[in-house]
């Protein structure tokens, strides 16, 4: 919703208020997967890629329902399925909408040398700028969802945009319109925490998982896709979605301390040694005394 | 005109007469591994800090610039192993280094009368060279994965982990190390950066920072009177 650019807060020259002024809405937004009534029909697949024009990927069988085994950097959207035996024998079949999260505290950011390669708009959704990025791969270690995907031959990196082309118009993002279940919604991110509690709390309440919960993780902040999943308390049993997402120490290390003490240092040795200069001198060679002048010359 | 004058006229022509010091196939390998490690600090700082970026405009940008940092990084490994082939036996470190080590502190207030004759290298271009050698050893190991890093699986993405802070970390003593090794070599020392461009150094210069080596050159004995007066 990046009408929040233009909307206007004043205006030159204008007699009375300013039209449309107070009205707005909540901007942060949000994708909600309900993981209990997706039936893996792979339409929010084929949405995803009619929209961003890219074709169906070769599938790899695996004796599952898998069809290839993680989102590629030109398939930004993949159902992962996994047969789950429970406590008491039943089998589950899990089945999760796995695309980039947009992460309220992004680690692809944080990681990101290249300026302006990626940025993470008001409304919440964080989206690569493919004409800054230099390829490097850094985006890759600091996501802890193993979201962005690299493609060799434009050395450029690419994920899910949470449809932002169709979000600042007004849009929903492609694959919500597809889904036959309605188990993808979008709205405010309030107005999906809501819904998807509601749910959680229905399957704990009416339908026999009392571990239901959502899936917004603090650990990176929250994130502007969340899951209603049977049991929250395992969301690895999703196609490994982690359990306390974060970005990962070393990235942190390395972006904070290590970054603080590697600049405090370099520039602390140029001034030290201007400083040596300035002190001591140049090192002059001296005369050879004469005591010790050889005759031979061997050289 | 007296003896002892002659003695002293002849003495400052010895002062001035040069010797060689680097050989032309060392200092070609010498100035690749130093304009391939400039062009790799250039690049490693513009992807270190968002202040540097711009660093990466002089060497034609972002993309450019990941792209030529580790095909530069094999440059510079290829120039160090060379190095490590032609100097490996001058850089062992003897009791003598070990020795001029703990007199340190007389070299860095340039009192050098005070310290204990070396040989080819001191103990600090000892210290210089096998930082560097090893630093490049962890850097193309860490640099590999990151340079091939989506080929990487999910499962080993804590090599990922290892990988950044590594890199980041040596590449930063490296660049201790070059810093004072600019300094020393361009600044501090005069003489020095003109032997390793046309590789000469007057006999003055050799006896005066490396003894040793210079007696070893003209073929002499060192004499007692040259060890250090403590």
């Amino acid at each position: 919703m990046s009408q929040a650019s233009t909307e206007i807060v004043r205006i030159s020259g204008h007699a009375g208020t300013v039209p449309g002024a107070g009205l707005n809405r909540e901007y942060q937004v949000c994708k909600l997967v309900d993981t209990t009534t997706c039936i893996g029909c792979k339409a929010c697949e084929v949405a995803c890629l009619e929209w961003n024009g890219y074709t169906f990927s070769e599938t790899t069988f695996d004796n599952t329902y898998q069809t290839m085994p993680e989102t590629a950097w030109n398939y930004w959207n993949l159902i992962k399925f996994n047969e789950h035996e429970r406590a008491d024998g039943t089998m589950m079949l899990l089945m999760r909408k796995d695309q980039c999260m947009h992460c309220a505290d992004p680690g692809c950011l944080a990681a990101c040398p290249a300026d302006a390669a990626i940025v993470q708009y008001a409304n919440g959704i964080v989206d690569f700028q493919e004409e800054h990025c230099i390829g490097c791969g850094y985006c890759m270690t600091g996501c802890p969802f193993n979201i962005p995907k690299f493609d060799p031959p434009s050395r450029k990196v690419f994920k899910c945009t949470l449809c932002n082309d169709r979000v600042s118009v007004g849009l929903e993002p492609a694959c919500i319109k597809a889904c036959p279940t309605g188990c993808l919604h979008f709205g405010t991110k309030p107005e999906m925490k809501e819904l998807a509690e509601t749910r959680a709390s229905h399957l704990r309440e009416n339908s026999g998982f009392p571990d239901a919960g959502v899936y917004d993780p603090a650990g990176v902040g929250g994130t502007h896709v969340i899951y209603v999943l049977h049991d929250a308390k395992n969301p690895e049993l999703y196609g490994g979605l982690p359990k306390d997402p974060r970005i990962p120490l070393s990235v942190r290390l390395w972006k904070g301390p290590l970054k603080w003490l590697g600049n405090l240092a370099m520039v602390g040795g140029i001034v030290g040694m201007a400083l040596h200069y300035m002190r001591f001198g140049p090192k002059k060679e001296e005369p050879i005394p004469p005591n010790e002048n050889s005759d031979e010359r061997r050289v | 005109m007296t003896t002892d004058a002659v003695s002293r006229s002849s003495a400052a022509n010895q002062n001035e007469e040069t010797i060689v010091r680097y050989t032309f196939f060392e200092r070609i390998n010498h100035w690749l591994g130093a304009f391939s490690y400039i062009y790799l600090l250039i690049t490693g700082l513009a992807f270190w800090s968002p202040y540097l970026y711009w660093l990466a405009a002089i060497v034609g940008g972002g993309p450019a610039a990941r792209f030529w940092h580790p095909w530069f990084g094999l440059v510079f490994t290829a120039s160090l192993f060379v190095t490590f082939v032609q100097w490996r036996g001058d850089m062992q470190i003897t009791d003598a280094d070990r020795a001029w080590g703990r007199a340190i502190p007389d070299y860095i207030k340039n009192e050098d009368d005070k310290l204990p004759p070396v040989g080819r290298f001191n103990f600090g271009q000892k210290l210089f060279f096998w930082g560097i050698f090893y630093g490049l050893i962890l850097l193309l190991l860490s640099g590999v994965m990151l340079w091939y890093t989506e080929t990487l699986p999910w499962s080993l993405r804590f090599v990922r982990y290892a990988a950044i802070l590594i890199h980041a970390s040596v590449a930063l003593i490296t660049i201790g190390l070059f810093l004072i090794h600019v300094y020393m070599s361009a600044f501090l020392e005069e003489g020095s950066f003109g032997s390793m461009i046309l590789g000469r150094v007057t006999r003055a210069w050799a006896w005066t920072f490396h003894r040793t080596w210079y007696y070893q050159v003209i073929g002499r004995t060192q004499p007692s009177s040259s060890l250090p007066k403590r």
